[in-house]
């Protein structure tokens, strides 16, 4: 994964420049070298392999991520458009519901992606123990809910944390709360189920990542440290997390990409609501483009920080991760 | 010392059981309500009722499922062929055959993870319209508009570049020996000896399509072509709504991908981790 990600980056920028340059010097290179007819044949074949699935990959995601800059450089109602310039993303600085949606997905962001991840290492270094029993019992209980349809378990949980609804009771049940917690009503308690939400959809699948990482822990490791005195939570921090940093790194990049484009669970659970509290940018983007009038041209310049924000912050938490080797 | 060792395993066991049980909950209350009348439902009753049947009749004549089953797994099946058919035939382009060339072909590829679906729904929207005034049948409100974007993906050219680094390559020599064209290669030697590689990738894409939400919520139209997850949705948000059928819906849907999970778990788990080796 890691020499995988650096070569990635190394190249970003080259990328576009050196393309057709170098196919063309490729074929050249095969003419010069005298390689029988046969050869040939084989190396154009080959690049007839690999040049499909990247047409395919240009015309449905680069070719509609240059006409969504276009776009948003215009305004004005389906076909109509004209050209308004940066006009779009000034908007954006003075749009409330624009300024909401950046701020819950921040939100779930900050909140839910480590509370996830510590919970998936604490079940995975738990659950990788030799002498544990009933361990693919808890394994498959915890894995479960990645297996469930994002609109399925919303709804589900849609029901379970109704006002009159079996979490309320269970929790007033043992005295934890005197009246109804409003999960669907009220602005803090509808970002705290969406996160509630989440974590049980997605903890399970992130510690499947680390206990496969966990596998190639050498169990000397862990026996050195007990014989030097090493207590379970320093074992934790010292050994377990900095082994599997880069997996750590993996999961917190896909979560973080994950989250920058939250849709289903705002969508299905809370409607966005109440207000604008759980409203997430892909739901604002939605909203703009297919369910207000139709608005292309802002959703589409509303779309564009989401990119910069998932580039940005891929970049700096591949940094991190690289940082501290 | 013996004690404290004690302690600590209670300790982890309670842990273990408490949040198991929080896990597990959602699926115990789904399972239990299919049986239950809507008012119970939105009570939280916790107990089996009798109103299975007519909760099942209610879906079946309230609502579109079985049509969206039916797409569903047209849907499914036809994205998991297309996309580890092309995405491996990339695979194995990349990896068998390497040069300078592809590698930044390549690179461009991996550099299309980075682009945010939520960035692409609406250019998609805008290309698929036009998309469907050359070909009607690829184009807005079809269900070869569902699948075309995902036939080609840099996840699974990835996913299969990374696993034909195992690949034997003297298999290959064998097959140009014997006269084999270099797709002949690839259907004859490539894909049979890559049968895992091609299950696991299988499962991970067909669980994917079968639960995707935002994309044909965006290009279907009418309910007749909808997916599951849209009239899931659509019946959890729709004004009078009857709890336990959606409560059955859900629950039969989610049966193919737990039987998935369950029988092939081995294949599954690989497809999810094997990206990252």
């Amino acid at each position: 994964m890691s020499s995988s990600l650096s070569k990635f980056s190394k190249n970003e920028s080259s990328v576009q420049k050196k393309n057709h340059n170098t196919v063309s010097s490729d074929n050249i290179a095969v003419k010069n070298k005298g390689m029988g007819k046969l050869e040939r044949n084989r190396v154009i074949m080959s690049w007839t392999f690999v040049i499909i699935p990247t047409f395919f990959i240009l015309l449905f995601y680069f070719y509609p991520m240059v006409q969504a800059f276009w776009l948003s450089l215009h305004t004005g109602a389906g076909v109509n458009l004209t050209f308004t310039g940066f006009d779009n993303y000034r908007r954006l600085f003075s749009d409330q519901a624009f300024i909401a949606a950046l701020t819950n997905t921040f939100i779930f962001l900050v909140f839910q992606i480590p509370l996830m991840i510590i919970l998936a290492l604490v079940f995975s270094v738990i659950l990788n123990q030799k002498t544990l029993k009933l361990k693919g019992i808890f394994r498959t209980l915890v894995f479960l809910p990645s297996i469930t349809s994002l609109v399925a378990y919303s709804l589900v949980f849609r029901y379970l944390f109704s006002n009159n609804g079996i979490v309320n009771q269970i929790l007033m049940g043992i005295n934890l709360i005197d009246s109804p917690v409003l999960w669907l009503g009220d602005p803090f308690w509808a970002r705290v189920l969406i996160i509630i939400a989440i974590t049980w959809r997605w903890t399970g699948y992130n510690m499947i990542f680390y206990l496969s990482a966990l596998q190639n822990v050498s169990p000397s490791i862990y026996e050195a440290a007990r014989i030097d005195g090493a207590s379970a939570v320093q074992q934790f921090f010292k050994i377990t997390i900095p082994m599997l940093r880069p997996v750590i790194l993996f999961t917190s990049i896909t979560s973080t990409i994950g989250t920058l484009q939250l849709f289903d669970e705002p969508m299905n659970l809370t409607g966005g609501g109440p207000g604008n509290a759980t409203t997430t940018l892909s739901q604002y983007i939605y909203n703009l483009s297919f369910q207000f009038t139709p608005n292309f041209g802002y959703a589409s310049a509303v779309s564009y920080t989401i990119v910069v924000f998932v580039v940005i912050l891929s970049a700096i938490q591949f940094r991190l991760g690289r940082e501290r080797k | 010392m013996k004690n404290q060792e004690t302690m600590k395993k209670v300790f982890m066991y309670s842990f273990l059981i408490l949040t198991s049980v929080m896990f597990f909950f959602p699926f115990y209350f789904l399972i239990i309500s299919i049986t239950n009348p809507s008012i119970d439902i939105t009570r939280g009753r916790l107990l089996p009722g009798t109103h299975f049947i007519e909760n099942f009749r209610t879906m079946i004549e309230t609502s579109l499922l079985s049509r969206a089953v039916i797409n569903s797994t047209i849907v499914s099946f036809g994205q998991t062929i297309l996309s580890i058919f092309v995405s491996s035939l990339a695979g194995y382009g990349f990896e068998v055959h390497k040069s300078r060339g592809k590698e930044i072909v390549y690179n461009m590829v991996l550099l299309s993870m980075m682009i945010p679906f939520a960035a692409l729904m609406v250019p998609l929207f805008r290309l698929f319209g036009t998309i469907s005034e050359v070909a009607p049948i690829f184009g807005i409100d079809t269900l070869f508009g569902v699948i075309l974007p995902y036939v080609s993906t840099a996840f699974l050219i990835f996913f299969f570049r990374q696993n034909t680094k195992m690949f034997p390559k003297e298999l290959l020599e064998a097959g140009r020996i014997d006269g084999l064209s270099e797709l002949g290669l690839f259907l004859k030697i490539y894909m049979p000896t890559m049968k895992t590689t091609y299950a696991a990738a299988g499962i991970v894409t067909f669980m994917g399509a079968w639960n995707n939400f935002l994309w044909p919520l965006v290009i279907l139209q009418s309910p007749r072509n909808f997916t599951v997850p849209l009239v899931i949705s659509a019946m959890g948000s729709g004004y009078l709504i009857d709890f336990g059928a959606v409560m059955i819906a859900i629950f039969f849907t989610t049966i193919p991908t737990a039987i998935i999970f369950f029988v092939l778990q081995k294949h599954f788990v690989a497809g999810m981790v094997g990206s990252i080796k």
